[in-house]
């Protein structure tokens, strides 16, 4: 997959995960947000460290990823919520 | 945190009466959601079980039993739930019968192509100091997604028995039932892994432990509420802080809490870390880049487009089968049940009294003839939903839609219930429940009527060719695209004037999609017919008696009843829109059931009861104009007695069920006058 809407020092910068495009395999860096959806999205997975690939964003509506072996769909709003970082080596030139 | 063993006299109890041989087992049956539970459960107790509510709430509980060798379970279901964190009322039943219950076992059934995130509640489970047995569903479906589980390592690594198993081939229930039955009698070593908190957090909860210890009420593991303190958890935080603890020993927890709020996710993190230990060694997983039947499915159902069309396609296919298969039952039904009991009524009330053989007639067999022709219908919309649901579709519907949900401030799992509506409104209120916030479910409550219900297309279905010919088709689904317009417009219009707030966030599992099992489906569509049947059908019986008595009194005749002359009083209304009086009271008696408008018009205007000849009378006194602002008042009136029944139950308000009611009524008057007056027009 092409990194269009990725910058190339992802690496150093965490984005939204809202801004991955489908394909790309990242890691959870940050999640913000109140303590009840903290937790909601701790319980499935969704922790600092975790990694997730994005199976479907088409840029609007809600995403769809695949995490601890499970299909989760997320709201943009929730979305935008979780910081990603790129994971080196990983998935580039797929 | 120490699991926490049952006190010692207890166990010597049970271990007499294993000796006495009069064993009698409690088991909870617990999970996530889409582990395949409730296949399980209706393998175990077949028709046996018993649905009710979990103690003062609307929640649903299911108890039933099952023989083994001499031993009775007692098999409780418990809700699915992901965590066993209070962040729904679900997650707190199922935490708080297994703390105050004390279950001599909890089956924990994972879902083996998710292990992972499935065993996060085992790690709950443990942690809780539960007896548990892992039965490791779908060990088919992960094979055919390429995970490969090896349960002897994973037992060996969870110290707890693992029991593969495919539920909805009934394959390795019978090894589950004797591990269960084995670890109840300590014939199995019990060595549990108890996961831990993350070295960053260890010091702050030996802190707070330190400080609730010795206030901790019985039968909460104190090392459980410290945990869950930390996690704040709202139950437990509310519960140590009014009840348990002094005011400034509390100001101290508090303070630790404050300064550690980003806890909730490094104790998640800490149990999933100990899940990654657990399946390291147990778990095969495919190679990257395979693609899977659900990866393959899911690039059409869930496409912004696609998806929309196969939904589309469904719906359609839905509302094919509900009329052309459901609708001849409908008349067979009529004709040789309900005919047959009204003929055996009359002829056996030959002698009595004119308003006995009238009330047992007309009141008692036209609301339970009204109750047993609508089944069908209804049988088959279950059976397709059900169908869909154990598929996996539904959450694919859901996902689609959440853009659209998005305009009214809901999101994707309200279209769920809603969907339900086109139904019958009275499982779609109580389809509600799966929505997780307050707000956002008591306005799926208030629109859920709005989505056209079955009976009210029958009436469609039966007016339309009478005055439009050949357009019927055309205007009937009119009607329909209307009637969600009115419901898109009011649901904006109530999100943004009555019930504003925050939208819930949008976070559903997207299961894979597996073959549907027939069993699960039959007994979804007995347990959702059976609940109409217990809701709906006594209210429509009751209602129906009372607006015969109104329809009779005070003397014996329709034309000068009491019905008739609310009617007539509410006439300079009805010329708004073109109606006479016959047909406002058809509208009125639409309240006990909606089909009943069709039934009423049949004896008002003094055709009988079964609509014979009752279209030409009909086309005679109504214009297309009147005709269509009748159909559109009839498709937005007030809801039928069994729904605003439901929408009592399930607000728990009186204020948003009038509410409800009165919307409904003004929407519907408003709308029949302005169809009117613009059709006449033309």
């Amino acid at each position: 997959m092409p990194s269009r809407t990725m910058p190339e020092n992802l690496v150093e910068k965490p984005v939204s995960l809202s801004a991955v495009p489908r394909g790309r395999s990242v890691q959870i860096k940050e999640i913000r947000g109140g303590h009840h959806i903290l937790s909601r999205l701790g319980c499935l997975g969704f922790t600092p460290g975790a990694r997730l690939k994005v199976i479907q964003n088409y840029g609007r509506g809600p995403i769809i990823v695949h995490l601890r072996d499970t299909r989760v769909a997320l709201g943009r709003g929730e979305a935008l919520k979780i910081l990603v970082e790129g994971l080196e080596g990983e998935d580039r030139g797929r | 945190m120490a699991a926490n063993v049952k006190a010692p006299q207890e166990v010597t109890e049970r271990a007499a009466a294993v000796l006495n041989g009069e064993v009698t087992l409690t088991v909870a049956l617990a999970g996530q959601p889409n582990v395949g539970k409730s296949t399980v459960f209706n393998l175990l107790t077949g028709l046996s079980q018993h649905v009710g509510n979990w103690p003062g709430k609307t929640i649903e509980q299911k108890t039933g039993t099952y023989r083994h060798n001499g031993t009775t379970i007692h098999l409780v279901d418990l809700p699915g739930t992901y965590s066993l964190t209070a962040n729904s009322p679900e997650e707190v039943i199922a935490r708080n019968y297994i703390i105050q219950e004390r279950p001599d076992v909890v089956v924990a059934l994972v879902n083996a192509a998710s292990l992972e995130r499935n065993l996060y509640l085992v790690a709950e489970l443990l942690a809780l100091g539960a007896r548990v047995v892992v039965g490791l569903n779908m060990v088919d479906v992960a094979a055919d997604e390429g995970m490969h589980v090896e349960p002897p390592v994973l037992e060996a690594a969870l110290g707890v028995p693992v029991v593969p198993m495919v539920a909805a081939k009934n394959q390795g229930i019978r090894e589950m039932v004797e591990t269960v039955d084995r670890l109840a009698r300590g014939e199995i070593a019990y060595l549990p892994s108890v996961p831990e908190i993350r070295d960053d957090h260890r010091q702050v909860l030996a802190e707070i432990h330190a400080l609730v210890a010795d206030c901790v009420p019985e039968p909460y593991p104190s090392e459980w509420a410290a945990l869950k303190l930390l996690e704040g958890d709202a139950e437990i935080t509310a519960m140590m802080r009014d009840e348990c603890l002094p005011p400034e020993r509390w100001d101290q927890v508090h303070e630790i809490l404050m300064a550690h709020e980003d806890a909730v996710l490094s104790v998640a993190s800490g149990r999933y870390e100990w899940v990654g230990r657990m399946i390291r060694a147990a778990v095969t997983r495919p190679r990257a880049g395979q693609i899977t039947l659900t990866e393959r499915l899911d690039r059409w159902a869930t496409h912004p487009l696609w998806g929309l069309g196969i939904l589309a396609a469904i719906l359609g296919l839905v509302f094919w089968l509900t009329f052309t298969v459901g609708a001849p039952l409908q008349d067979l039904l009529d004709t040789y049940v309900v005919g047959a009991l009204t003929d055996a009524a009359s002829a056996w009330l030959a002698s009595a009294p004119a308003w006995l053989s009238g009330l047992v007639v007309d009141g008692v067999i036209g609301g339970a003839g009204t109750v047993i022709t609508f089944l069908p219908i209804l049988v088959i919309f279950f059976a397709v939903l059900a169908f869909l649901e154990d598929l996996g579709y539904m959450a694919r519907a859901a996902y689609v839609m959440d853009r659209f949900m998005h305009l009214m401030g809901l999101h994707g799992k309200s279209f769920l219930p809603l969907f339900l509506g086109f139904g019958c409104s009275v499982p779609a209120v109580m389809g509600t429940r799966i929505i997780e916030s307050h707000r956002a479910r008591l306005l799926t409550i208030l629109l859920a009527p709005l989505v056209p219900c079955a009976a009210r297309m029958t009436v469609i279905v039966f007016v339309t060719p009478i005055f439009f010919g050949k357009a019927a088709t055309l205007v009937a689904w009119g009607l329909i695209a209307t009637t969600l317009a009115v419901l898109a417009v009011v649901g904006v219009l109530i999100n943004k004037w009555v019930l504003k707030g925050e939208r819930a966030a949008f976070i559903m599992e997207l299961p894979l999609y597996h073959r549907p099992n027939a069993r699960t489906i039959g007994i979804q569509v007995w347990q959702n017919s059976a609940a109409f049947l217990k809701k709906a059908g006594s209210l429509i019986l009751i209602m129906s008696v009372i607006v015969w008595a109104l329809s009779a009194l005070p003397h014996g005749d329709i034309e000068t009843s009491y019905l008739a002359r609310i009617g007539q009083a509410l006439s300079p209304i009805g010329a708004l829109m073109g109606l006479d009086w016959k047909m406002l009271v058809a509208l009125l008696t639409s309240f006990v059931a909606k089909e009943n408008a069709i039934a009423t018009m049949g004896i008002l205007f003094g055709q009988g009861e079964n609509g014979a000849g009752l279209d030409a009378a009909l086309a005679g006194v109504l214009t297309p104009a009147a005709a269509l602002a009748f159909l559109v008042v009839q498709m937005l009136f007030i809801p039928c007695v069994a729904t605003v029944a439901v929408v009592k139950q399930e607000t728990r308000s009186w204020g948003w069920t009038a509410f409800n009611v009165g919307l409904l009524l003004a929407i519907s008057l408003v709308g029949g006058i302005v169809v009117y007056q613009l059709a006449s027009a033309f």
